[in-house]
């Protein structure tokens, strides 16, 4: 079993430190082999970032597949990007709040909606957009058990303790919305 | 060992840092950058020395300096950068001066692309600074092997005297992987190891003027030039013993892949596609890019075998150079390519596969 996923969206949105927590969840408490591959061009802040995290139970080949189990699609542009690289009945992610899922010109796939810029603002802090979003992705998929996610959560914000109930409520709720969603 | 979850870059250089290089020296391009900013971090907590060069070519000289005094010491590059430090590098090949580099390789000539590639296979294997000197070139294909190759580079160099070279891509430089760290050599154990150099290092001679260190990287003498190279060939001949390969289900394979580093890791992949869909497929993937495990290919039987598929991310071909060395027109070979930052599709090797089988 192994699973592709691509995080798409604007640099600064938290696509990579998505991935990163994913990733790092997945190698910290389970025995699966896991991939992280950021993406990387020439890029300015504001333009696209992606990266691609593969979850599997055998050796890992391409850390960056040709086909996607897993779409998360942060922002309008990354929709247009990488829709086509989603398997047909793949899981496809939306930043709800500025993907319009009527530019989804796909019917064979199932779509998992989240308005993840509007719910970060009403929790007060826009950044945890993508905390919010990774909760929907494990609560919708279960790829890795969400306690074992928060965890890592918890680690990699240790240093700043209090940012910690934020991101809690934020990936519980996006834990919520993508339990709901199945 | 509990596996930890780290980006190709910093794991060569904590490898190196636990094989005891206590100099690094370096300068700023992708995709390696976080090698040098991870020692920068990381040397000061173990007694040890970062430098950001104002160049390539200071840095590279800086390091030569460095293990000339007895320091297991190292740097690294991407492409154009490893171009730059080529003086330095043929320098401490003619002095006999252990050191590890690691080029963390993109995509073309000149500044070519800061995507990953596998564009610097004949530089990194034929010539990789003036004067026809040679080297160990590892080429890992996971981050966990790049971590292995680095910890025992160091010791390959010392024992030699002589350069090692870490051939890595863009993709095992910035991808993160979980990995298992070797153990930390005790500042004992490094000490041991630079005492051990002191017959030929500048590790302080005192008065002692005969028996001075004295570091050459080139002779006056004809005759003593012409010795100095027969000695550095017998050398490179005696590392027949270090080829390393992995053979992956070569024995019955009617299509063989051959490729290395990122490639061959995509390539086995695919392996394992074929192998479940009833297709024989094998994988060679070279681990010692230099010394090359030319043998390997004696045990495809070419009696099934329909072709050998070169894979690999450099256009033109390069590694299939000593490819066809080893399958010395046996069976013919094809090839998989794509270039320029492009990263090697499984899909597409797979249709190359297809192709060869449906012949």
């Amino acid at each position: 079993m192994e699973t592709n996923l691509c995080v798409a969206g604007f640099g600064g949105q938290g696509v990579m430190t998505l991935g990163k927590f994913l990733a790092s969840a997945t190698c910290d408490a389970t025995d699966k082999n896991v991939t992280f591959f950021p993406s990387y061009g020439a890029e300015q802040r504001g333009g696209t970032a992606n990266c691609f995290v593969v979850i599997s139970d055998g050796a890992i080949g391409a850390p960056l597949g040709d086909v996607m189990d897993d779409l998360i699609v942060m922002n309008g542009p990354s929709l247009v990007k990488f829709l086509k690289t989603l398997k047909p009945g793949g899981a496809l992610f939306i930043n709800s709040s500025i993907v319009d899922e009527k530019d989804v010109d796909r019917d064979d796939v199932k779509v998992v909606k989240a308005p993840v810029t509007e719910l970060a603002l009403e929790m007060g802090n826009a950044k945890v957009l993508n905390v919010i979003m990774l909760g929907v992705y494990v609560g919708y998929t279960e790829v890795v058990p969400p306690e074992v996610v928060w965890e890592t959560i918890e680690h990699k914000l240790g240093s700043k303790p209090k940012l910690l109930p934020l991101n809690k409520a934020a990936f519980e709720k996006g834990l919520e919305l993508g339990r709901a969603q199945k | 060992m509990a596996r930890i979850l780290m980006k190709g870059c910093e794991a060569i250089a904590e490898a190196a840092v636990r094989a005891g290089c206590r100099f690094f020296a370096g300068y700023p391009i992708t995709p390696q950058n976080e090698i040098p900013e991870y020692f920068a971090r990381r040397m000061p907590e173990v007694g040890g020395s970062f430098v950001q060069g104002e160049s390539e070519v200071a840095s590279v000289n800086m390091v030569y300096g460095a293990a000339s005094a007895g320091t297991r010491s190292m740097t690294s590059s991407s492409s154009p950068g490893i171009a730059l430090k080529s003086e330095g590098i043929s320098y401490c090949a003619a002095a006999r001066i252990p050191i590890v580099y690691a080029n963390i390789s993109r995509g073309g000539p000149g500044v070519g692309a800061i995507q990953p590639a596998q564009q610097d296979y004949f530089q990194a294997t034929r010539a990789s600074g003036n004067g026809g000197f040679e080297m160990l070139v590892l080429a890992p294909s996971t981050v966990q092997e790049a971590v292995d190759l680095t910890y025992t580079a160091f010791d390959y160099a010392d024992r030699d005297r002589n350069p090692v070279l870490i051939l890595a891509d863009g993709v095992i430089g910035t991808m993160m992987e979980p990995v298992e760290l070797p153990p930390m050599k005790t500042d004992e154990e490094i000490a041991a190891i630079k005492a051990s150099k002191a017959k030929w290092a500048c590790t302080g001679h005192e008065l002692d003027y005969a028996n001075r260190a004295w570091i050459q990287p080139g002779q006056w003498n004809t005759q003593i030039m012409q010795q100095e190279n027969e000695k550095a060939a017998a050398l490179y001949a005696s590392w027949e013993k270090d080829v390393q390969v992995e053979e992956y289900m070569v024995d019955d394979a009617e299509v063989v892949i051959a490729a290395y580093g990122v490639s061959a890791r995509i390539g086995r992949s695919v392996v394992d596609l074929c192998r479940a869909a009833g297709k024989k497929v094998g994988l060679i993937r070279p681990i010692t890019v230099h010394p090359f495990p030319y043998a390997a290919f004696d045990h495809i039987d070419y009696g099934v075998c329909k072709a050998v598929l070169d894979v690999e991310m450099s256009i033109p071909a390069q590694f299939v150079q000593d490819v066809r060395m080893g399958v010395k027109d046996r069976c013919p070979i094809e090839t998989c390519l794509c270039s320029g930052g492009n990263i090697m599709s499984r899909e597409a090797v797979l249709r190359a596969v297809d192709a060869i089988l449906a012949k």
